[in-house]
């Protein structure tokens, strides 16, 4: 077998492939998001982007019923939205293998929150494994699909940043042939309605016993005894850190099914160790359950922290008492930091250019746009979730009525209201609300990396398909005044804005213009400033365009990364920018 | 036993440090090292601070390296070498791009961009190498190309066969920009 670097995600995909997976559904969040565009490396496997997770986890679980090993995958906000069907899914269990892969974001890097989502697996009632490496991401999932099968149940893999973006060596394997199984009408384990779920969950409870004693068993919850040490109980990536951190000098639980935990594995392990330390990243989910098993001295947040991640260092400190003392020979506390920006020639710049000069107050939303909140825009006041920003302006207009109505507006990007705005725009209509929505169209699922999305017109595999059409889905939904615009286009757009947000009706703009990192977006030679007309009135800089350098006495802009988008001329009052040349 | 090598890449979004830590990880993959590598994506692509890890050894267990744990940090820009020169082991060592990429709190005249970076760290640091990769991949007429000479110039510096990183690279890039990647290799290799 060859051996290959995989990220976590690829090898979630290459486990799928080798288990014999043939449908897959999920919506791009990170850190997830690479493992069902690994998918189309596998030809065997219909993958595609589904409206959001919900749907996405319905898809999974109708191919199941309907015979074929089915996966999803999804981050953990993503599992907030699919959590009604993932509750009833495991009351029905499944026919064929059913796998949900979510993963979670300790440390933040690129979520709203930091939820542990190992407590969905106690509240859903369904196992839950946790890879530590790329190669237990392959191993697992093809264990996963087994005990999906033989428990009749769906199971979760809990991934985690680190172990989702971490290359390590795998060993892949061969596909698995796995015939499609026949779809047999039975309403009693299929149709949950009052009577049948009765039965059901009482299948469930039972089903909950032979999976604890599955997990007392099985090797994937794992003793490593050493001489001397603490013992040390983990799981997931702190698996990793802990190993570097004592390596031979400590003994370990490792828990590769955090649930059902292992209560007899546990208590052995608690007993054959003079001190117990749970190292887990986030919640003590593990040292809860140690203590209702009466291990009462185990430590655990006492010593670690719920917030963020750990690293190894960390683990040496804590359990050690083992720091580096060297001196830190530089003091670099005046480091500007460089956080994110919205790119060169971005579509959202020129809008919240303009929705900050109109000084509205902007209900947002989750993607590239919500670094509209950050310096020198400043235009963001609220970001929540998902589609939140359009239920939230509804909201917001039936506190405090019709004058700050007309002074705020939701923006939301096409692939954030396909996901779940659409809805709060039914609400909008629905209600007699007077909100304007404002959707940014740049045809594509940005902050991501990219992902097709229904409006875009194709599919993950890159096939044409039906694109949604906004206009004429808010019209449908009941909003009768909606317009089309370019977010370049200041002065058109401004007196958009301005009509839309005065009237009394709600109303949807749709501004149009490609992400400026799609291949299709146009690409102009740079500006330049011409320094005999700018005054150095720093109007230029107010659009926070990462290719205009404020030199103190001056402005330049970078010609490496100008993408000739016009926008700061389109500012400048003096007309001192001009456009670049075609070379 | 093989040598326990931690080295720490960092840059600016989209200077194409992900691709120099994923060909050094193949290549000591190939050598018979234990290889992990840590990748952020999402949020800091957008012109963020980006780190990526990449850690070679017998048997390699975490990922990620903390601070004074690195052997090498691989500065693609002086700012971001400056963050996070405090994760360099106290012998350890520094190469730099002595390139400068504006972050936007000193775009916008809120923060200054510190002076005299290189010289401060050559001063703190017994082992500092700095290498002007912003200027030789204009000479190729490409500026894309800093990370392929990043590349070379951390290839020569760990002693490893040339040859196996431009099988990498064959790999790595389309064929009409191969040329392009070889000689932008050879520079930092030689420079």
């Amino acid at each position: 077998m060859k051996k290959k670097l995989m990220i976590g995600n690829q090898a979630i995909a290459r486990g799928a492939y080798e288990a014999g997976v043939t449908v897959v559904s999920s919506y791009p969040g990170t850190p997830s998001t690479e493992i069902t565009e690994f998918m189309t490396e596998y030809k065997e496997i219909y993958s595609e982007w589904a409206p959001n997770e919900k749907v996405a986890m319905e898809v999974a679980i109708g191919a199941s019923v309907g015979g074929a090993r089915a996966l999803c995958a999804m981050k953990h906000v993503g599992l907030n939205v699919a959590a009604d069907p993932l509750f009833t899914a495991s009351y029905i269990g499944v026919n064929a293998g059913l796998v949900i892969i979510v993963a979670d974001d300790p440390g933040m890097h690129s979520s709203q929150n930091e939820q542990d989502s190992r407590h969905y697996a106690k509240a859903a009632k369904m196992p839950m494994l946790e890879p530590t490496d790329s190669q237990e991401c392959i191993d697992f999932i093809k264990l996963a699909f087994e005990i999906s099968e033989t428990f009749d149940t769906p199971v979760m893999v809990r991934l985690s940043t680190r172990v989702s973006h971490s290359q390590s060596i795998v060993e892949t394997g061969d596909r698995q042939d796995v015939v499609l199984k026949d779809f047999v009408k039975d309403p009693a384990k299929y149709v949950m309605m009052p009577a049948m779920a009765r039965k059901r969950h009482v299948f469930v409870e039972e089903r909950m016993n032979r999976l604890l004693d599955y997990s007392n068993q099985t090797p994937i919850n794992k003793i490593i005894n050493n001489e001397g040490g603490p013992g040390i109980i983990t799981d997931g990536i702190a698996f990793q850190y802990c190993m570097e951190a004592l390596g031979d000098k400590a003994s370990y639980l490792k828990l590769g099914m955090v649930y059902p935990l292992p209560d007899q594995k546990l208590k052995e392990f608690y007993s054959s160790q003079e001190k117990v330390y749970v190292v887990e990243e986030l919640d003590p989910f593990i040292e809860e359950r140690c203590k209702v098993l009466g291990l009462s001295d185990v430590i655990g947040k006492d010593l670690f922290p719920i917030c963020g991640e750990f690293n190894a260092g960390m683990i040496k400190e804590k359990i050690l008492n083992e720091t580096i003392t060297d001196e830190i020979k530089i003091e670099t506390t005046e480091v500007p930091v460089r956080p994110p920006v919205m790119c060169p020639g971005c579509p959202h710049r020129g809008m919240y250019y303009v929705l900050k000069k109109a000084k509205l107050n902007v209900i947002g939303d989750i993607g590239c746009y919500t670094l509209g909140a950050l310096p020198p825009l400043e235009a963001m006041d609220t970001c929540v979730c998902m589609g939140a920003s359009v239920s939230m302006a509804h909201g917001i207009d039936k506190a405090r009525g019709a004058e700050f109505t007309k002074k705020t507006v939701a923006v939301i990007g096409d692939s954030t209201f396909v996901h779940s705005g659409i809805t709060g725009l039914i609400d909008i209509a629905y209600n007699k609300g007077i909100s304007t929505v404002i959707i940014l169209d740049n045809s594509i699922t940005g902050m991501t990396g990219h992902q097709e999305n229904p409006s875009t017109g194709k599919t993950l595999m890159g096939e044409p398909t039906v694109s949604l059409d906004f206009v004429k889905l808010s019209e449908a939904v009941g909003i009768k005044r909606v317009t089309v615009c370019d977010p370049f286009d200041l002065k058109g757009f401004e007196k958009i804005v301005k009509e839309e947000t005065s009237t009394e009706e709600p109303s949807v703009i749709i501004t149009q213009r490609p992400c400026a990192l799609l291949k299709t977006a146009q690409v102009f030679p740079p500006y330049h400033i011409n320094t005999e007309a700018c005054r150095y009135c720093k109007m230029c800089l107010k659009v926070g365009c990462p290719s205009i350098i404020d030199l103190g006495d001056g402005v330049v802009i970078n010609d490496a990364l100008c993408v000739g988008c016009g926008l700061c001329a389109s500012v400048c009052p003096f007309n001192a920018i001009d456009k670049g040349e075609q070379g | 036993m093989m040598k326990e090598i931690s080295i720490m890449i960092v840059g600016v979004g989209g200077q194409g440090t992900l691709l120099t830590s994923r060909i050094l990880g193949n290549v000591a993959m190939e050598l018979g090292y234990d290889v992990k590598m840590s990748e952020i994506h999402g949020m800091a692509q957008r012109g963020g601070s980006v780190v990526t890890y990449v850690k070679m050894g017998e048997k390699v267990y975490s990922p990620i390296i903390e601070e004074q744990t690195a052997d090498i940090v691989l500065a693609f820009e002086e700012l971001e070498g400056f963050r996070w020169h405090k994760y360099l082991k106290k012998d350890g060592l520094m190469v730099m791009n002595t390139q400068k990429i504006d972050p936007m709190p000193v775009i916008i005249g809120r923060a200054k961009y510190p002076e005299q970076i290189s010289e401060k760290l050559s001063e703190a640091y017994n082992n500092t190498v700095f290498i002007n990769a912003i200027d030789l991949a204009r000479e190729l007429g490409n500026v894309k190309v800093v990370n392929v000479i990043m590349l070379g110039k951390i290839a020569k510096i760990l002693e490893i066969d040339k040859d196996l990183f431009i099988k990498a690279i064959e790999q790595a890039v389309p064929p009409k920009l191969l040329d392009l990647n070889k000689e932008a290799f050879m520079m930092g290799y030689t420079n």
